[in-house]
């Protein structure tokens, strides 16, 4: 069954509808491949096998019995730990939640399960979503199944890892500054943040309340599509939760597979997202991508975006500003562990300060003190004030570009995958490495990432970013999806088929007798 | 803890001696707990007396991804609240945090409103008991979530000092409020503690009055932090104010206020500093007490709430609300004692013990404004308060309205009629079933009558002849036996009419 966990979501929803092949089936089949895997890579915190299969039975049962059900119903798909599931840990990466089970789903969560995809499990990610490496998660590095001694990006690392090296095909993910998209570029797959207020963040839990958006995580962009269609639309449980109706991502994606899809596509490239500080090999696969859209009939314009030289800065004190608010509740009143003083009196005071110090790690609490910093009275306007205009002006430099392009491209990230403890001691070096995708978050829009190729010089995946206006997803599914074709068709493979195949983990260092 | 008491029993500067040397600045400012159905900003019970912890869910327990989403029926009593205190409502508004660690407030920040209050800039006039009117300036009057309730077990007192720990109970917390707050008060001189008293008093009752909070200090609906402040005479330097918080009922924000001015006089004479810093009232000992030093620089990192999107009420929407709002309390207090020929004591009387709503309707249903304000204020309160309830929900003013008539068109008499009451409290019917099924209707059958009082008078000839020889006091002794014979059940000034009668006609 080994060929189930190499299909895409479509590919195994086809084989599910036409019931040569049942959720159980498909669901085991997964299972199997994360229990080889998986004690190597690490993309799991936790797996559900159990309810999985559960799960993945009662909907074999109902699709016997004629009832008509979701198309994806019967695919499994992992979930980041970011978002609250009411059967499985949520910990977000952090030691204040080891072992927390909330008593509720996120929305998202809801959704999937509604329309019959299979949890496997939750995904590791940085602490919070602090990251972007998965190396500062409580529990352990994920490794890139590309390179086991290099990052699976992060935030969402677990995600991104379990996707490109089979263990699902299909997983969410949240996207704070890059944390689907950066994982995504550096893995080889897809990853979408959807425009903020496309997808909702009820259950989600908060790093930046308007940074974050949830969104897909798969091997192809017509997966990331379907999955779009069954999280996105109108949440009342979240205020920021747009109330438009949405076209079909998957429809738009279709649209990108036809003849001439991307002819008059008018595409910007961004001046100041190239040039210095990024990898040789990235640019020169991005080069190559543009010389294919010229090919296939899309106008090619620069557009300069003057304020995104500012947007890391004021990312880093509008993220930890909110952050420091959001992560408040994090006092060991109510759920998460309860750490004593070692010494001195039980007050809460006390109480709240030793489970803090102890359950959170050091970059949480790095960023705890500059959001705390950055509100005080006194520093407030020059900072938080300062950041929040600063916003405006890159949300008026995507105004201007787009009155000019369709989509904005550049590379997904500056480099391919980094080893592991290459940026950990230099915070700066590791927020750099966002400076590509945080305008979306810092606008809104939304924003892809493709695999278009690995670089010469490491044989490491690197990622075409696609960004579109506030609310024109759909383009982003057209678009990406024509210039995965294109590609494909080049390259005569997928990309994840290239992939080093990865040997199942060892049970024991030495078997009885041989050293 | 004799000592502590000892030490928390400030030396005190006699008031009036206080006032001479001081001018007293004051400042309110005033939580109003919204009677919404559901709490402000998730879909749980906004509900008293509730199991602990029972009217909760991820949003106001604030559990990790927990969002909230805004009650417009919130927005709505807060804008006429707003409204009814002379606000402007502002055109563009919008939530903020404000960020600080208590186990009671289960965000650890409370979502509140910081530069952008969705009212602001009104006023309140209230009439002292001197008829003296203050005018009082409302700065804003924001909208906020409340805080979860903490019970500190084991210690002596109950308070959290020497607690051997705490519970919580996040039922309130989210609980949606209105901060009422205040310009600086000055002039209020010798009227400092009644302005305090009156001003709470003023907003209750608009609150009431508008139906947006059951506006029940003892239940925590309204509650009060007083600031005070002590200017020496001569001076226009503002002093160091303190704020006196949750003092929860009228006659302890008059007895706070006043305590304060003659406390921080006492220190301030004796040439020692007033610090800045919040107190708290005891209702028990009637003294403040130090609570935690507030200073301007105390930092709650306010920033605009990011999970919510800024509210720009229509213009429309806030006109349609102004409809709806009753008469001012105070003006309609006014129309009613004039319409109603009370005394300043008897109207007093009536709005003292909640009744104006009774004494209005009663007379709406056709009973005049005396009888009805002497039965609820009288008889009915009386009842009500051996009962331990309140009068209103006794009998409601149609009934007593029925019941005056029966009193007016001599079917009743005062005694027989709170029998009949009696009966209609026990459930027994309508005054007019009540009468038929007791029996209990004055006589008004003049051979019944006539025929007692010719009993009564042959039986008394002495009286008789006086009565005949023109002095009619003397028939008091005949009507006595008369009422006597029929049991009460006779109408007083027409068996005295029938007695002078009869005692020229009888052979
Ligand atoms: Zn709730």
């Amino acid at each position: 069954m080994t060929y189930l966990t190499k299909l895409s979501a479509a590919a195994l929803s086809e084989l599910l509808v036409s019931k040569q092949v049942s959720a159980v089936e498909a669901t085991r089949a997964h299972l199997d491949h994360i229990a080889a895997v998986d004690t190597d890579l690490h993309a799991f915190l936790h797996v559900a096998a159990d309810a999985a299969l559960n799960t993945a039975a009662a909907i074999d049962a109902r699709r016997v019995a004629g009832e008509s059900l979701h198309p994806l119903a019967g695919v499994p798909i992992a979930i980041k730990d970011v978002l609250a599931t009411q059967d499985m840990p949520t910990t977000a990466g952090s030691k204040i939640l080891e072992g927390w089970v909330p008593p509720y789903d996120a929305t998202v969560v809801a959704r999937l399960r509604a329309a019959g995809l299979i949890p496997l499990g939750k995904t590791n990610m940085d602490e919070f979503a602090m990251g972007s490496s998965t190396e500062h998660s409580a529990y352990g590095v994920t490794r890139n199944p590309w390179d086991r001694d290099r990052i699976p990006g992060g935030s969402g690392g677990g995600s991104a890892a379990a996707v490109a090296s089979f263990q699902a095909p299909l997983a969410l993910g949240s996207d704070t500054g890059g944390s689907i998209r950066q994982p995504a570029a550096v893995t080889g797959s897809v990853g979408v943040k959807p425009t903020y207020g496309g997808v909702s963040r009820y259950g989600a839990i908060a790093l930046a309340s308007s940074l974050d958006q949830v969104g897909p995580v798969s091997r192809t962009v017509y997966d990331a599509a379907l999955l779009h269609d069954v999280i996105g639309g109108h949440d009342p449980l979240d205020s920021t939760s747009l109330t438009d109706s949405w076209p079909s991502m998957a429809a738009a994606a279709q649209a990108g597979l036809k003849d001439g899809a991307l002819k008059g596509v008018r595409v910007g490239v961004i001046k100041e997202l190239s040039g210095d500080g990024f990898q040789a090999g990235v640019t020169q696969r991005f080069t190559e991508t543009l010389a294919l859209l010229v090919a296939a009939g899309a106008e090619i314009t620069e557009v300069s975006a003057p304020n995104f030289e500012y947007a890391v800065a004021a990312y880093y004190l509008i993220l930890p500003a909110e952050a420091s608010s959001n992560l408040a509740r994090f006092d060991s009143v109510r759920f998460g562990i309860r750490v004593n003083p070692a010494s001195g009196s039980l007050t809460s005071e006390h109480v709240m300060s030793a489970t803090r110090e102890a359950g959170f790690g050091a970059e949480v609490k790095r960023r705890i003190i500059l959001g705390t910093y950055a509100l005080s009275a006194g520093y407030y306007d020059a900072y938080y004030g300062s950041a929040q205009k600063v916003r405006t002006l890159i949300q008026r430099d995507f105004a201007a570009a787009f009155s000019q392009v369709d989509v904005l491209v550049s590379p997904s990230a500056p480099t391919t995958a980094f080893k592991f403890g290459e940026k950990l001691a230099d915070p700066m070096a590791m927020y750099i490495n966002d400076v590509t995708t945080i305008p979306a978050n810092l606008a809104g829009v939304p924003g892809m990432s493709i695999p278009i190729g690995l670089a010469p010089e490491d044989g490491l995946p690197v990622g075409l970013q696609i960004m579109a206006p506030a609310k024109a997803d759909a383009r982003l599914y057209t678009v990406g999806a024509a210039i995965e074709q294109l590609l494909e068709a080049r390259w005569g493979h997928t990309m994840l088929s290239q992939a080093p195949a990865l040997t199942p983990t060892e049970m024991f260092a030495s078997e009885e007798g041989a050293v | 803890m004799p000592s502590a008491e000892m030490k928390n029993r400030a030396e005190l500067m006699d008031f009036d001696k206080a006032l001479e040397l001081f001018e007293p600045v004051l400042g309110f400012e005033v939580h109003v707990e919204l009677n919404t159905k559901t709490k402000m900003f998730c879909g749980c019970a906004n509900e008293f007396g509730s199991g602990a912890n029972t009217n909760t869910c991820p949003t106001c327990l604030g559990l990790p991804g927990g969002l909230p989403q805004v009650n417009k029926k919130a927005i709505e009593s807060s804008i006429r609240l707003g409204l009814a205190l002379g606000c402007e409502i502002a055109e563009h508004s919008r939530f903020a945090r404000k960020n600080y660690f208590y186990p009671d407030t289960a965000k650890n920040f409370q979502t509140s409103q910081y530069d952008d209050p969705i009212c602001h800039d009104g006023s309140v006039t209230i009439e002292l008991e001197s008829g003296r009117l203050v005018t009082v300036e409302i700065e804003r009057a924001h909208m906020e979530d409340d805080a979860g309730k903490l019970t500190h077990m084991g210690g002596a007192t109950g308070r959290i000092q020497g607690a051997d720990y705490s519970l919580v109970d996040y039922n309130r917390g989210g609980v949606p409020l209105v901060e009422i707050v205040t310009q600086m008060i000055e002039g209020a001189e010798h009227d400092a503690p009644e302005i305090g008293r009156t001003y709470v008093a003023a907003i209750r009752e608009i609150a009431k009055a508008l139906g947006v909070s059951n506006a029940r200090m003892e239940e925590g609906n309204v509650r009060c932090d007083a600031n005070v402040s002590l200017r020496p005479r001569g001076s226009n330097v503002l002093g160091t104010r303190t704020e006196t918080k949750n003092v929860n009922s009228l006659r302890s924000v008059e007895r706070a206020v006043r305590y304060e001015i003659q406390r921080q006089a006492a220190v301030l004479a004796g040439g020692g500093t007033i610090t800045q810093e919040t107190r708290h009232w005891h209702e028990d000992t009637g003294i403040t007490s130090a609570g935690r030093p507030k200073s301007d620089a105390d930092d709650y990192r306010y920033f605009p709430e990011p999970d919510l999107l800024p509210m720009a009420p229509s213009r429309d929407w806030v006109e349609e609300l102004r409809l709806t709002l009753p008469e001012p309390p105070a003006a309609r207090r006014k129309r009613l004692q004039a319409a109603w020929g009370f005394a300043n004591l008897e109207f007093q009387d009536v709005v003292n013990s909640d009744l104006l709503d009774a004494v209005e309707a009663t007379v709406a249903a056709g009973a005049s404004a005396q009888a009805a304000r002497k039965w609820w204020t009288g008889e009915i309160a009386r009842l009500a308060n051996a009962a331990g309830v309140a009068a209103d929900s006794l009998v409601t003013p149609i009934q007593l309205a029925a019941l005056i008539e029966l009193v007016s068109d001599g079917t009743l008499t005062d005694r027989l009629a709170r029998q009949v009451l009696e009966g209609v409290i026990a459930g027994e019917g309508t005054p007019a079933e009540v009468v038929a099924s007791r029996g209990l209707a004055v006589v008004s059958d003049d051979g019944a009558l006539i025929a007692a009082i010719d009993a009564a008078l042959l039986g008394q000839p002495d009286v008789l002849a006086k009565i005949r020889g023109g002095k009619q006091q003397a028939a008091g002794a005949v009507i006595g036996a008369v009422m006597k014979a029929m049991r009460g059940q006779a109408d007083a000034a027409r068996v005295r009419e029938l007695v002078l009668e009869r005692a020229q006609a009888i052979e």
